[in-house]
């Protein structure tokens, strides 16, 4: 069949609302817009437990312990949701896991923002599971049948997170002087980072109308980032802080609020690596991996041994 | 300037007062070292499904110390002239506030993480331990004891089964991770012995009906590793070694470890005293 009848149909599909699954025919591009796009998302999974995880060994009760190191779990397993979603592609885990090491797949920015006090841990539930849910709802209706069903799993957690951080960050502002002050120094330092998280405004990015047309994305950049961050400003009355944008007042005519301009220079430069953790967390994956090697050798060695074995016993 | 919590005595440090509170003190405190030490590989594992078990089993043992730090504190609170500075005892005030003399666990537990080969000895070792305390505590004299054993020794079962897969794997992998796990026999081999000498409140304990002696175990604890360790082809002949007379972790007599281990845990909850998180 010609190319460009096999895709008339695979656009019908999409505009019909079907799914498309991995046997099915796909241009090329699709299946590496998705492959860039779910390996990134499954690398900002596991890049992401390692600010949340620096506060494992310090959480300040047993419940928040236990609380933290579930929510890290979770986010191991959805990472490999999508790498096992990102497989059926025809890439395997190990060549994705080298190209985050090789700097080749990016991972979400905000992971290269440090964790300095134990706010953060409810400022990353609040805001940046808040941004990840905005950007990850509507991915439950992607095209592609495996990244939609992953991303169905995924988000019911993910509102389970949100919900925890901003409970941590509700009991500080109810708490002490030190603990409300600890409250607003983390909002002020990952308020303008999480709105970014929504990626560069429409008119600068590459990837929005094709991705729109393929339905792997539903919503542009500056929508979603509007959606964020009016819910945020009323969430954040009720913790009685303040979001660090003098600009951001409620607009009745367009029915949103206004808010003030992004910087721009600071989302690149993180982007390009000169965020002030890139290179803590590019080391810390790249550590683990390298002291994991034997680990994964033995495994694969002994079962070769067995399956030696067993084929033995059966002759 | 910042309040310094001027607590001179922790509300448990009598020992007179009965076994009940150090023999639940010393349970808690054994879950929760181990699931501290298995929560820093948490995002560092040699892969992500490993990475999510050894979590999965720290997350257990913190749910076991809550059980019994939960327990103890009700026990103690019941005793209001031990309750210092009318505060009450929590989970918390147990696990955050007080000094490693106090703590009571193992000294297996509160040692350093190694090499996977060095945790997972040491999860086997303790996990196979865990197994015959907590059968035995499941018919304990005190209900709410039995309660916790018999919901711990469900977990517990698992974590020996994944542990006792990756004792048999390493040994048996490559030349390598058997040699990785021939040091790890070295440097852990000498704190098991500790497992099985009663501390007084044990003794105590298993006189009531409420603990169990601990010397009935022993055989089958060795047999068992011993069965293990042979079909991952390791030397059992390694664990001969005996630990150094002074220490003696159930009685607060612990490694330099265990202070490390508190001041970062203990961080939060010294720094800003009486808060709520």
């Amino acid at each position: 069949m010609a190319e460009e009848h096999l895709e008339r149909i695979f656009q019908d599909k999409i505009d019909e609302e079907i799914r498309i699954e991995p046997k099915d025919w796909m241009p090329d591009a699709y299946r590496k817009t998705l492959i860039r796009q779910m390996s990134q998302h499954a690398h900002s999974e596991i890049v992401g437990m390692l600010p949340e995880g620096n506060w494992i060994t310090r959480a300040p009760s047993l419940r928040r312990k236990a609380t933290l190191i579930a929510k890290v779990q979770d986010e191991a397993g959805h990472g490999l949701y999508l790498y096992s979603a990102a497989e059926t592609l025809g890439i395997t885990r190990e060549e994705m896991i080298a190209q985050l090491h090789s700097g080749k797949a990016k991972y979400s920015s905000i992971f290269n923002y440090p964790t300095l006090t134990w706010a953060d841990i409810g400022a990353i539930g609040w805001l940046v599971d808040g941004a990840a849910i905005m950007n990850q709802v509507p991915l439950c209706r992607a095209s592609y049948g495996p990244y939609a069903r992953a991303m169905i799993r995924i988000c019911k957690e993910e509102s389970f997170h949100q919900r925890q951080g901003f409970e941590i960050l509700l009991t500080l502002s109810r708490g002490s002087e030190a603990q409300k002050r600890m409250c607003q120094d983390a909002i002020n330092r990952w308020w303008w980072p999480a709105v970014m998280m929504f990626g560069p405004s429409d008119e600068s990015s590459p990837h929005t109308a094709q991705s729109m047309q393929w339905r792997i994305k539903r919503f542009t950049n500056d929508e979603l980032r509007q959606k964020f961050i009016d819910v945020c400003a009323e969430q954040c009355t009720i913790l009685g802080m303040t979001i660090p944008d003098a600009e951001l007042k409620w607009n009745p005519e367009k029915n949103h609020y206004d808010f003030g301009p992004i910087n721009w220079e600071e989302f690149w430069n993180v982007v390009n690596g000169h965020g002030p953790c890139n290179k803590e967390r590019l080391d810390a994956r790249i550590k683990a991996d390298a002291e994991g090697a034997w680990v994964r050798q033995a495994a694969f060695e002994y079962a070769n041994k067995k399956k030696e074995k067993e084929q033995r016993k059966v002759a | 300037m910042p309040v310094v919590n001027k607590k001179k005595d922790s509300p448990i440090q009598d020992p007179s007062s009965g076994f009940m509170e150090p023999f639940l003190l010393h349970l808690a405190d054994n879950a929760l070292i181990l699931g501290h030490r298995n929560s820093e590989w948490t995002g560092h594992g040699p892969i992500l499904e490993q990475d999510i078990a050894i979590s999965n089993i720290a997350l257990d043992l913190i749910g076991q110390a809550r059980n019994f730090y939960q327990y103890a504190a009700k026990k103690i609170n019941e005793y209001p002239d031990r309750v210092v500075n009318s505060k009450t005892v929590t989970e918390d005030s147990l696990a955050f506030l007080r000094d490693a003399w106090d703590f009571k666990n193992c000294l297996l537990v509160e040692q350093t993480n190694g090499d996977w080969a060095k945790t997972i000895l040491r999860q086997f070792f303790f996990s196979l331990y865990q197994s015959f305390l907590f059968e035995g505590l499941q018919l304990s004299a005190d209900k709410q004891v039995a309660a916790i054993s018999e919901k711990a020794a469900k977990e517990v079962a698992y974590h020996l089964k994944w542990s006792s897969e990756w004792v048999i794997r390493l040994g048996d992998g490559t030349e390598e991770s058997h040699n990785r796990m021939i040091n790890a026999i070295d440097e852990l081999s000498k704190f098991t012995e500790e497992l099985f000498i009663p501390a007084s409140y044990e003794l105590e304990a298993a006189k009531h009906g409420v603990g169990i002696d601990l010397t009935l175990i022993q055989p089958r604890w060795k047999e068992k590793m011993e069965a293990v360790f042979e079909e991952a082809t390791l030397p059992t002949q390694k664990l001969k070694e005996k630990l150094w007379q002074g220490l003696f972790g159930k009685e607060g007599r612990h490694t330099e470890q265990l202070g490390y281990i508190l001041a970062e845990m203990q961080f939060m909850q010294r720094a800003y005293p009486d808060s709520e998180w």
